[in-house]
């Protein structure tokens, strides 16, 4: 069974549609990548898909139960959020940030498991040095990595990224890619990811569901999705898609400069 | 396996730490309670002042003189006890509102909650309307006008969506539109009603009572405990309101119970001491540079550094220009500010 499913989900704010007709799911292992151009609807997708968003119609089901139904705390033990960015303003440190991943489970007080939980997260993502230091001042890597390492110490089946890479640079990206596609095949976690690099998506997702203002515009392996049909009605854009390698990858154009017999 | 160890004894030593600055300013609270008694007057000595302290208490075990007994139990312990209490829920309301909304210049005062309260005293010392009558007539008022303030505020943040910058552009819109209303009626007023307007809003805890005093530390004996237990709830939505709700939190609902529990809290204390605007801004801070951001350690240190500065300030007003007292408002700021901004060129992250 799906440890996502996503039925027939729509949401609007006041009278604006933003989401009609959303219909995926995401099995147990699988990192599934949100695509589309700005505006098209990822992130209000991942808001409905975490709870945040109550949509307007359709469901979201998570591990057989339906979201609705769900205490927050419940939903909060089984899927974790990854902001684009976040605690540059809070005074506090990496450790008690990750410690805080720890919070459906907490009363009061934290004992040894739980720190150790969290020494283990810092462990993982190689913040071990940074551990005491003030979330505020490390890069936007190293946040992103704390970020990540907060969820996973939340020890949910699901993590929920909304364009965790935008901030980073290439090796930091694929860094944190091959992370988010190690938990999945290691641990069986169920990773969503909403990313702007198309090919960063073709590469690490095992399937991608390509938006076009608030439809699914294609749903399926990078080779199947990543075409330059859909680069043209999706993005308006012209670009070349190579299968030279293991995944494709797309290069793009300026309009008419395409060379004959390319 | 050795960086593990590390890890684990510096958030430990963190803690000790914690404890260690919660304890001592408690200490230092109980020997400034002993001094801020002494001073008047009377030439109470120190020991004798906490003598008489202890006879009151234990009225068979103690014995002190009847005067000394009387000059503490009747007019300075009330008092002392009362800037206390004020300095920390003052303090404590002001972390939480910094909190939920994210905004290091969230306080009472920026959230136009004081300003209200002055505009409610204002009509009923100029036009001599309000809700209840006689001593309690200003008080009363003073009370449901920030009350009535803080509804608005999240009326109006309700109305457009939740958000917390929308919570204190309303706060300080408010902020200047009760002033605006304080200023018409002080234009309007006679002289000797100018003059009361203007000392309610200095600040002073010279009108304390044991039953004020009985009053606020009900209050903060009901709030402060819950307001403890949602400490986790406070870190979390310290880190933005998506992941406060990915983390388990019900955003909404923990944003408005907390809300509603600090404006309850400054309401209940400014509407007898009228407007001490900086303790709820600055305390906040200082123990936040002190002890980092985690709001189990950071509430009750801030309400007890709330309590020092107050109670510091109060001792100052009254003996500096003795027998005169100045009003306490006046010295916090005077107090509270040069230290405030040393603090800040010395550390930058608040």
């Amino acid at each position: 069974m799906a440890l996502i499913s996503v039925n027939d989900l729509s949401f609007a704010y006041r009278d604006r549609e933003v989401l009609s007709g959303i219909t995926f799911s995401v099995d147990a292992g699988e990192v599934l990548g949100l695509v589309g151009p700005n505006g098209c609807g990822k992130t209000t997708l991942i808001r409905c898909v975490d709870g945040m968003l109550s949509p307007n119609g359709g469901k979201v089901m998570l591990d057989g139960r339906e979201l609705r139904s769900m205490h927050r705390r419940e939903v909060a033990r089984a899927m974790a959020y990854v902001p684009q960015s976040a605690g540059n303003r809070t005074a506090a440190t990496v450790f008690e940030t990750v410690l805080m991943g720890r919070r459906p489970y907490l009363n009061w007080t934290v004992n040894r498991t739980d720190e150790e939980k969290v020494v283990a997260a810092l462990d993982l993502l190689d913040l071990g040095d940074l551990a005491l230091r003030k979330v505020a001042e490390l890069s936007g890597g190293e946040r992103q990595r704390v970020m990540i390492a907060r969820a996973l110490v939340q020890e949910t089946g699901a993590i929920l990224l909304d364009e965790p890479t935008s901030n980073l640079d290439v090796c930091h990206q694929m860094g944190v890619m091959e992370i988010l596609r190690g938990l999945a095949e290691e641990k069986g976690l169920v990773v969503v990811i909403a990313l702007h690099d198309l090919n960063l998506a073709a590469t690490y997702c095992h399937r991608l569901l390509v938006m076009k203002t608030g439809s699914i515009y294609g749903y399926g392996t990078p080779d199947e999705v990543l075409t330059e049909e859909m680069l043209r009605s999706v993005y308006g854009i012209e670009a070349v898609v190579k299968r030279d390698l293991s995944a494709p990858y797309m290069v793009p154009v300026r309009p008419g400069s395409l060379r004959e017999g390319v | 396996m050795e960086q593990h160890v590390i890890i684990q004894e510096g958030y430990t030593r963190l803690k000790k730490t914690r404890v260690l600055f919660i304890g001592g300013l408690l200490a230092g609270l109980v020997i400034l309670i002993g001094i801020a008694v002494t001073l008047g007057s009377a030439g109470l000595t120190v020991g004798e002042s906490y003598l008489a302290i202890l006879a009151g208490l234990f009225p068979g075990i103690f014995n002190a003189p009847d005067l000394a007994t009387t000059i503490v139990w009747d007019f300075r312990l009330h008092r002392v006890l009362f800037a206390v209490c004020a300095g920390f829920g003052l303090a404590v309301a002001g972390c939480v509102m910094q909190g939920i909304l994210r905004n290091p210049l969230a306080s009472p005062f920026t959230l136009g909650i004081a300003s209200a309260a002055a505009t409610g005293a204002s009509i009923a010392i100029v036009l001599g309307a309000g809700v209840a009558g006689g001593e309690y007539l200003v008080i009363g008022n003073a009370f449901l006008f920030s009350l009535l303030a803080a509804l608005a505020i999240y009326g109006m943040a309700r109305y457009r969506g939740i958000g917390s910058e929308t919570m204190v552009l309303a706060g300080i819109a408010l902020m200047y539109l009760f002033s605006a209303v304080t200023s018409l009626l002080q234009y309007v007023g006679s002289a000797e009603q100018l003059q009361a307007v203007v000392f309610w809003m200095f600040g002073s805890v010279d009108k304390s009572t044991w039953p004020k005093l009985g009053i606020v530390a009900l209050v903060l004996a009901c709030t402060i405990p819950y307001l403890l237990y949602r400490a986790w709830d406070l870190n979390a939505l310290a880190e933005g309101d998506e992941v406060a709700a990915s983390l388990g939190v019900p955003v909404e609902r923990s944003m408005t119970a907390l809300m509603m529990i600090a404006s309850l809290i400054t309401a209940v204390i400014i509407c007898f001491t009228g407007t001490i605007g900086f303790i709820g801004l600055v305390a906040p801070h200082i123990t936040r540079m002190a002890v980092g951001g985690d709001f189990r350690t950071l509430l009750p240190a801030s309400g007890l550094v709330g309590a020092l500065l107050l109670l510091a300030a109060d001792s100052i007003a009254r003996s500096v220009l003795a027998p005169q007292v100045l009003p306490v408002g006046i010295v916090t700021a005077f107090l509270g500010v040069p230290f405030f901004i040393y603090l800040f060129m010395h550390r930058r992250n608040v």
